[in-house]
């Protein structure tokens, strides 16, 4: 229960539907010092009193269990080393596959619990011969599938998405709330990264990577800038490139490449973000995965368009053919591949091929 | 449901619930000069002799106030300043690792924003404050000591400290010793005139009275610096109209648990005992925290580490059997921590992690201790799987 109206209303869903359920809010602070000592002035301390109170109403018990630590080295300093690297992570995904539905669950079963129940929106289907299927909400607008898509089967087994298996909307959430006296209900929504509470990810990039001057280039390698850092940029990035004169054609240009063994960003015009393969690695599958070449359709970023796809594994690598070029695709950024709601699997970027040439 | 969270706040007694709601019916000032505030005078100076004689204490001596963590506020900080002003060489504040919050975080406020320099008393393996450390600090220079604070019993361990032979250290070097005795009144004997302390802290909702009330009791002599600044009442040291209801329900607490204090011992302390006896057949590497002599704790105390296990995880797997402990302090954000009373002791840190403290009071029963008996070995079975997280 993050304090947030969602999981509050997926606790008291899961009590109405006959679960015996214990309320939990995971402290995560980046600084588990200043959580631990309490009120003096740390954002998530409002959080957790959120998260009570709304468990409070429900009638369930509430903890708050520190797993700030882990959350440090599997999540935080992984997001830090992905941009270090050049490379764009998602820190939610990367959340779920390693704090909520592990560290979390592991403790949850440990302590007898059957399962994790959280408030994202995606639909747990199960199967006729018991397997477990996970699949978009019902209301496209609010799925949150995409950053489940890392759970395992064994992960889903213990997965409990109340929210996801009825068309309810966001403001329908909010009535709900409303009607069960939750106080959450109306607490904006969140959509900054959580361990980034100024929502100024720059500067916490900066602070943790440094600044360090380097080249912007063009495609032919010609300096036309300069930036304080190659991992303040993402591919597909127009704004905030800071270059003095225009190209010659007059275009706008964006950020093509990044590289950082060389602290050099490559910039170009928009086709050339035109991306039509990509590989990925560290492939994780909800079900079983997929043999031959196949079609899917693949989605690259959270609330992201979906896009038809051919894709196969290949030592272990995810090769995906896109059926029309997309753009703004970046190392780093996880792949989910589809087939109609259901979630296939999903894996991290780790080359794109454009039109011309290979990068990565 | 077995309630073993009395020192946390134990039930009222039924005296003191009609005390208070016959006295919530009557209206009234204790600073007016009506005969409203005459009659809500004459009830709270009544509560005031039957409070003093219940503690040991001249009539006075009492100061009510919100409670215990008001008390240890205005002594701690009120007798730095009002010392500190009298002699600037006086900045030293004498303390015991194992004191509650109320008094620690008083101490360390002082040292971030009042210049307060902390010399922290040595403890035994059990949290004990031995006089000898006390004379040790003294004699580094008694003219820069502003006042010293130990305890009476500890809250979460429950050992209980030598206060007459500190205060009589304290005296000999003349600064005074504040003693937090919320957990000792009821327990053990606080004759607060017989003590040599200079102020004690007490609050009502541990002994049968009601919340938000508790009194300082302050000798004569001292005269601490106001936390709250006002109409002057109780002695110019806490303003604010008087809580009528709330102080004559806490003398009858007061009385009553005074009066009933050996029977209660005895009868609480083999409770517990049959507690901790039951807890380590169940658990027989369950190590007991605080004095294994019954005649250093509090009766109604018991506390153990579990190797392996979160206290955090074990609370919860208790509170899921109805079964109602405590681990040591949690913060405002509910992220339970190692206690720091566990780890003043010497105690291995991943052990402090898993603690629990069982606290029994006048309305337990040889029923409550069967049923934590029953449950604390498949609880700590199960919470050691779950491991340190």
């Amino acid at each position: 229960m993050s304090g947030g109206v969602d999981s509050a209303v997926a606790a008291a869903r899961a009590v109405e539907a006959g679960h015996d359920v214990t309320g939990v809010h995971l402290a995560l602070s980046a600084n588990p010092q200043s959580f631990r000592t309490g009120a003096r002035g740390c954002c998530t301390i409002e959080d957790s009193r959120d998260a009570r109170r709304a468990a409070d109403v429900i009638g369930i018990p509430f903890y708050c269990w520190d797993m700030a630590e882990r959350f440090r080295a599997d999540v935080v300093d992984d997001f830090v080393e992905e941009y270090r690297a050049g490379r764009t992570p998602n820190p939610c995904l990367r959340c779920n596959e390693k704090i909520k539905f592990a560290a979390l669950l592991d403790k949850a079963l440990a302590l007898g619990f059957d399962a994790v129940c959280t408030g994202h929106y995606a639909t747990v289907v199960t199967t006729a011969e018991g397997r477990r299927e996970l699949h978009r909400a019902s209301d496209a607008a609010k799925d949150q599938s995409y950053v489940l898509g890392v759970l395992d089967d064994r992960q889903l087994a213990h997965a409990l998405f109340p929210l996801g298996d009825t068309t309810t909307t966001k403001d329908e959430i909010r009535a709900e709330a409303e009607r069960r006296g939750l106080a959450v209900a109306r607490k904006p929504d969140s959509h900054d990264i959580c361990f980034i509470a100024d929502g100024d990810t720059q500067g916490f990039l900066a602070k943790h990577l440094g600044t360090a001057e380097g080249d912007i280039l063009d495609e032919d390698g010609r300096t036309v800038g300069t930036h304080q850092g190659a991992y303040g940029f993402t591919v597909g990035q127009r704004k905030g490139l800071r270059i003095g004169h225009p190209a010659p054609d007059g275009k706008p240009r964006y950020v093509l490449d990044i590289s950082p063994v060389d602290n050099t960003v490559t910039v170009g015009p928009k086709e050339a973000l035109d991306v039509v393969a990509l590989t990925a690695i560290r492939p994780r599958w909800c079900g079983e995965p997929p043999t031959g070449p196949d079609s899917y359709t693949a989605q690259l970023r959270a609330h992201g368009e979906e896009t038809p796809v051919t894709a196969e594994v290949v030592d272990g690598e995810l090769r995906v053919e896109f059926a029309e070029p997309v753009r703004g695709v970046a190392p780093g950024q996880a792949v989910v591949l589809y087939q109609g709601t259901r979630v296939v699997g999903s894996a991290t970027i780790s080359t794109t091929r454009r039109r011309e040439r290979v990068t990565g | 449901m077995a309630y073993l969270d009395h020192a946390a706040t134990t039930p009222m007694l039924p005296e003191a619930v009609r005390e208070l709601t016959t006295q919530l019916a009557h209206t009234g000032n204790a600073s007016s000069l009506h005969s409203a505030g005459r009659r809500a005078r004459r009830t709270v100076e009544e509560a005031r002799e039957r409070l003093a004689a219940a503690l040991g204490a001249r009539p006075s001596e009492i100061v009510f106030t919100g409670g215990g963590t008001e008390a240890d506020n205005l002594a701690v900080k009120g007798l730095y300043w009002s010392r500190r002003a009298a002699d600037p060489r006086r900045r030293v504040v004498l303390a015991s690792p194992v004191e509650h919050h109320a008094v620690l975080d008083a101490v360390h406020w002082l040292a971030d924003h009042e210049g307060a320099e902390i010399e922290w008393l040595p403890v035994d393996e059990v949290g004990r404050v031995h006089p000898e450390a006390l004379r040790e600090a003294a004699e580094r220079g008694p003219e820069r000591i502003a006042l010293a604070t130990v305890m009476w019993a500890n809250n979460e361990i429950g050992t209980i400290m030598p206060v007459l032979e500190l205060a009589e250290v304290a005296a000999e070097f003349g600064f005074p010793l504040h003693s937090d005795a919320v957990q000792a009144i009821g327990q053990t004997e606080v004759d607060f005139d017989g003590s040599g302390l200079a102020s004690m802290a007490v609050t009502g909702h541990k002994i049968g009275g009601p919340y938000g009330v508790g009194a300082l009791v302050l000798g004569r002599e001292h005269t601490p610096e106001p936390l709250l600044h006002g109409g002057g009442q109780e002695r110019d040291v806490r303003s604010g109209t008087l809580d009528v209801p709330a102080a004559a329900a806490f003398a009858v607490a007061a009385e009553l648990a005074a009066e009933r204090r050996r029977d209660f011992a005895a009868q609480v302390g083999a409770l517990r005992d049959e507690l901790i006896a039951a807890v380590l057949a169940a658990v027989p590497d369950a190590v007991l925290g605080g004095d294994p002599n019954p005649a250093g704790r509090l009766p109604a105390n018991a506390h153990f580490a579990f190797p392996g296990c979160e206290g955090d995880s074990l609370l919860l797997l208790l509170d899921a059997q109805g079964i109602q402990a405590s681990t040591g302090s949690a913060c405002t954000a509910g992220v339970a921590q190692p206690s720091h009373v566990v780890l003043a002791t010497g105690a291995d840190p991943e052990l402090a992690r898993g603690t629990l403290r069982f606290s029994l009071g006048h309305t337990s029963t040889a029923e409550d201790v069967a049923a934590l008996a029953a449950a604390v070995g498949p609880a700590v079975e199960r919470a050691r799987s779950a491991g340190l997280s």
